[in-house]
């Protein structure tokens, strides 16, 4: 019986519509009462938190993370990405299936549930749509849904046929989940390395085009709208052109099941920020104009965007360090989030602290339908974030607790620092 | 922020709002359906760079203020005639790398020429050679280059950035020999002596206006060349006008916003009527990366021939990097014409080469860092 008290606190619970000052007791992994701050107080044997001054939430939910584990702990292992999420403020990461092998197996996905892989928050394995990711044959969704799966993906990889994509839309609503599309027609890619533009011409790299982002979103909503009756859900990851917003937006005008996420360095970055081939602004989708990342930011302030979703990318630093086109794709994410969001979309573009937490939890979890998580109701799981929301810090790659230290935010200015991260009632970063 | 606030605002798609206790209005929120509103938004700035690491380092030509364009071309002069016992004690012993990635007989030789000439010592270090380990990064070759006691690195290489990348590992001063399909400085200095030699004799302090009234026209494969890259980066900050021609599988039209002072003319006779110097450059059949090309609509339409020059562009400059393949780009008559001054840019490069491993090694200084 372990309890948990966290006195005095802001209670900011979008989903719940609470935002005051109340006591929260957690008990045996849930959220036991709330109350009037200094109503509760505790008993024997309950743990409290002075969260006096600080902001109370429920903890983040990062909808699209690369854990690297099975076959790549050399970039992270599920402990050590789980670490880096409970320093973020995060409670419960959805982990991608590109992994090695892929994740397209009941067998893969209870492996990464297991406790032996030491997780310090929840992991929701989203499991390969096709058979080693190839985009050809589909897995076995309601095996894969039982083992713990809650999406379908091809990550890394975008689902291109048609004809797959049309049935992985359909198979997947059959048995209740969502399909996230890495959105890329890679048949405009080809050796590209960053956004297509004047940048990547003054640099003398090849671009990929936005329309390989758009046109394959376009193309993907079609299939929905033919799918009607199906009720199939497409999530799009890591949206980052304005053709693809536009879309979204559109297909949501007319009532579709289409949601989409996007990543701070996407609402944030341009591909000017690639600088002379920095290759910690490397990543896929990469870095586009400043079009598109006004778009990105327009997005979210007005609502298309669902969930803030870090595409958390780890790699070990020698694979950075070589020619920008032979580095791969990809930068950390998941201890920046929370700093840039309140830093940006909060402090500079007035987005209210509410919508701003709701997009990094309420949302995400709604999306793929995580019960119980991205709320602090009586009854939900003890998943907390207590952090300070003045407070203003400098991010140093260099103290991460990811393996990895690819990021383009070393040295950036953060807002609202992490105190404590409660994961199902236990703490599981404790901030200085 | 009220309750009420929140639970207006957090909205989450129509389609799961059966799932969450969130609030909801009917069948669409407000927020998704109203048209983006245009906001002024201030995002984060752009950090500047933190290079060139060394002050004796040439990886763009961006790098160079027009005072230290001047200054080279001084030093280029100025070597050049200077009597070869006395410019050999200059950079006497010193320890020059010359690492390259690509074969090229030209710039290889040219460095080496100009590095020998001021008397210091050169290693080749190539991968045709295979005097680079297989395998090993670029990174650690430069480690093991600077460690072995290199003073300064000349690098060619097939991909964009890697002198970039090679800098900031050795912290040493790194001369671009021409980087994938980006740039290639020293190119477009002797290419900039060799064209004031001919329009502004004499003149080696140059100033934002020092071309004005120039038209240089640039014709062929810009997308994957590195010469048409440094010469437009450079020469309108002379002054002069960058005319680039070609078709758009070479010419893709955002190339105009690589910098100020560059346009696009797709007719190559127009483009002729306006110039006072061509730049003619090869098809790089290597960097086509699958793309098809019909060669002789090709030289319909952009090769430089007697006729031609003769019609629309009969005093200009020919110019040419090399090397040249007579009968596609341009043809042999042309190529040994009068106006052809191709074998002068040759000269012109082991001087200015001389100039810029003379800076390299003079008064390098390198900021504090790792390294
Ligand atoms: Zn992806």
């Amino acid at each position: 019986m372990s309890a948990l008290l966290i006195r005095n606190g802001h209670l900011i619970d979008p989903a719940a519509g609470v935002d005051g000052h109340r006591d929260i007791l957690l008990k045996d992994g849930r959220v036991a009462e709330i109350a009037a701050a200094g109503k509760l107080k505790p008993t024997n044997g309950t743990e409290s938190l002075d969260a006096t001054g600080l902001t109370v939430a429920p903890g983040l939910i990062d909808i699209h993370v690369h854990l690297r584990e099975p076959g790549q702990g050399y970039k992270e292992t599920i402990a050590t990405g789980t670490a880096a999420a409970a320093a973020g403020g995060f409670t419960a990461v959805a982990a991608m299936p590109n992994t090695s092998p892929v994740n397209d197996s009941v067998e893969i996905t209870r492996w990464m549930l297991a406790p032996e892989r030491g997780a310090h928050v929840r992991v929701y394995p989203i499991a390969a749509a096709t058979r080693g990711s190839k985009g050809e044959s589909l897995n076995d969704f309601a095996a894969l849904k039982s083992a713990g799966a809650v999406a379908v993906t091809d990550d890394g990889h975008p689902i291109l046929k048609d004809s797959v994509m049309r049935e992985t839309l359909a198979a997947a609503a059959r048995v209740g989940l969502s399909v996230i599309q890495h959105a890329e027609d890679t048949r405009m890619t080809q050796g590209a390395s960053m956004n297509a533009g004047p940048m990547a011409f003054k640099l003398g790299l090849r671009g990929m085009p936005p329309e390989a982002e758009s046109s394959l979103v376009e193309r993907d909503i079609r299939l929905v709208t033919e799918l009607r009756d199906a009720r199939s859900h497409l999530h799009v990851a890591h949206t980052s052109t304005a053709g693809a917003m536009a879309a979204v937006r559109k297909a949501r005008r007319n009532g579709l099941r289409v949601t989409c996420e996007v990543a701070p360095h996407h609402f944030l970055l341009t591909d000017e920020h690639v600088g002379f081939y920095n290759t910690n602004a490397k990543m896929n989708p990469p870095l586009r104009s400043a079009a598109d990342r006004d778009a990105m930011i327009e997005g979210i302030l007005d609502g298309v965007v669902d969930a803030i979703a870090t595409d958390h990318a780890p790699h070990a630093t020698h694979e950075k360090e070589v020619e920008f086109e032979n580095a791969p794709n990809g930068i950390t994410g998941l201890e920046t989030a929370l700093g840039l969001c309140l830093r940006w979309l909060h402090k500079e573009w007035k987005l209210p602290l509410g919508r701003v937490l709701s997009l990094l939890s309420a949302q995400p979890a709604a999306l793929l339908g995580l019960k119980g998580r991205g709320t602090l109701a009586v009854g939900s799981f003890a998943d907390v974030v207590v952090f300070d929301p003045k407070a203003e810090w400098i991010y140093h790659a260099k103290e991460t607790r990811s393996k990895a230290h690819n990021t383009p935010f070393d040295g950036w200015t953060m807002q609202g620092k992490v105190r404590w991260t409660i994961s199902e009632g236990r703490v599981a970063y404790t901030g200085a | 922020m009220s309750n009420v606030q929140i639970r207006f605002l957090v909205q989450p798609a129509p389609a799961l709002r059966r799932s969450t206790g969130v609030a909801s209005e009917d069948s669409m929120t407000a927020a998704a359906t109203a048209p983006p509103v245009r906001r002024h938004l201030h995002p984060p700035p752009v950090a500047a760079t933190p290079f060139p690491y060394n002050s004796g380092s040439l990886l763009s030509v961006q790098d160079l203020t027009l005072e230290a364009v001047s200054h080279l071309l001084a030093r280029a002069s100025l070597l050049e005639n200077l009597d070869p016992l006395v410019r050999d004690r200059i950079l006497l012993k010193r320890r020059v790398a010359l690492l390259f990635y690509e074969s090229s007989t030209r710039t290889r030789t040219s460095f080496e020429l100009a590095a020998k000439g001021l008397g210091a010592d050169t290693t080749l270090v190539s991968n045709l050679s295979s005097s680079i380990e297989k395998g090993e990064t670029l990174k650690d070759t430069g480690l093991t280059l600077r460690a072995l006691g290199a003073e300064a690195i000349i690098l060619r290489h097939n991909s964009s950035g890697a002198p970039w990348l090679l800098e900031e590992a050795t912290r040493l001063p790194v001369l671009n020999a021409g980087d994938g399909m980006h740039e290639h400085p020293t190119q477009a200095l002797l290419d900039l002596r060799t064209i004031l030699a001919h329009l502004r004799p004499g003149i080696e302090a140059v100033s934002a206006d020092t071309l004005a009234g120039v038209t240089v026209t640039i014709t062929g494969d810009i997308l994957h060349s590195r010469v048409a890259r440094s010469n437009m980066l450079l020469l309108p900050r002379l002054g002069a006008h960058v005319l680039l021609c070609g078709p758009a599988q070479f010419l893709p039209e955002l190339a105009t916003g690589a910098g100020p002072g560059i346009s696009i003319e797709r007719d190559f006779d127009a483009a002729l009527r306006q110039s006072q110097v061509v730049m003619m450059l090869r098809i790089q059949a290597e960097r086509l990366a699958g793309q098809q090309i019909d060669l002789e609509h090709y030289k319909a339409s952009y090769q430089l021939t007697g006729q031609r020059l003769a019609a629309h562009a009969p005093s200009a400059l020919v110019m040419h990097p090399g090397p040249i393949i007579r009968g596609l780009e341009l043809t042999a008559g042309v190529a040994d014409g009068s106006q052809s001054v191709i074998l002068e840019q040759v000269r012109h490069g082991v001087a200015i080469r001389m100039a810029v491993v003379e800076r390299a090694l003079a008064d390098s200084s390198t900021k504090a860092g790792r390294a």
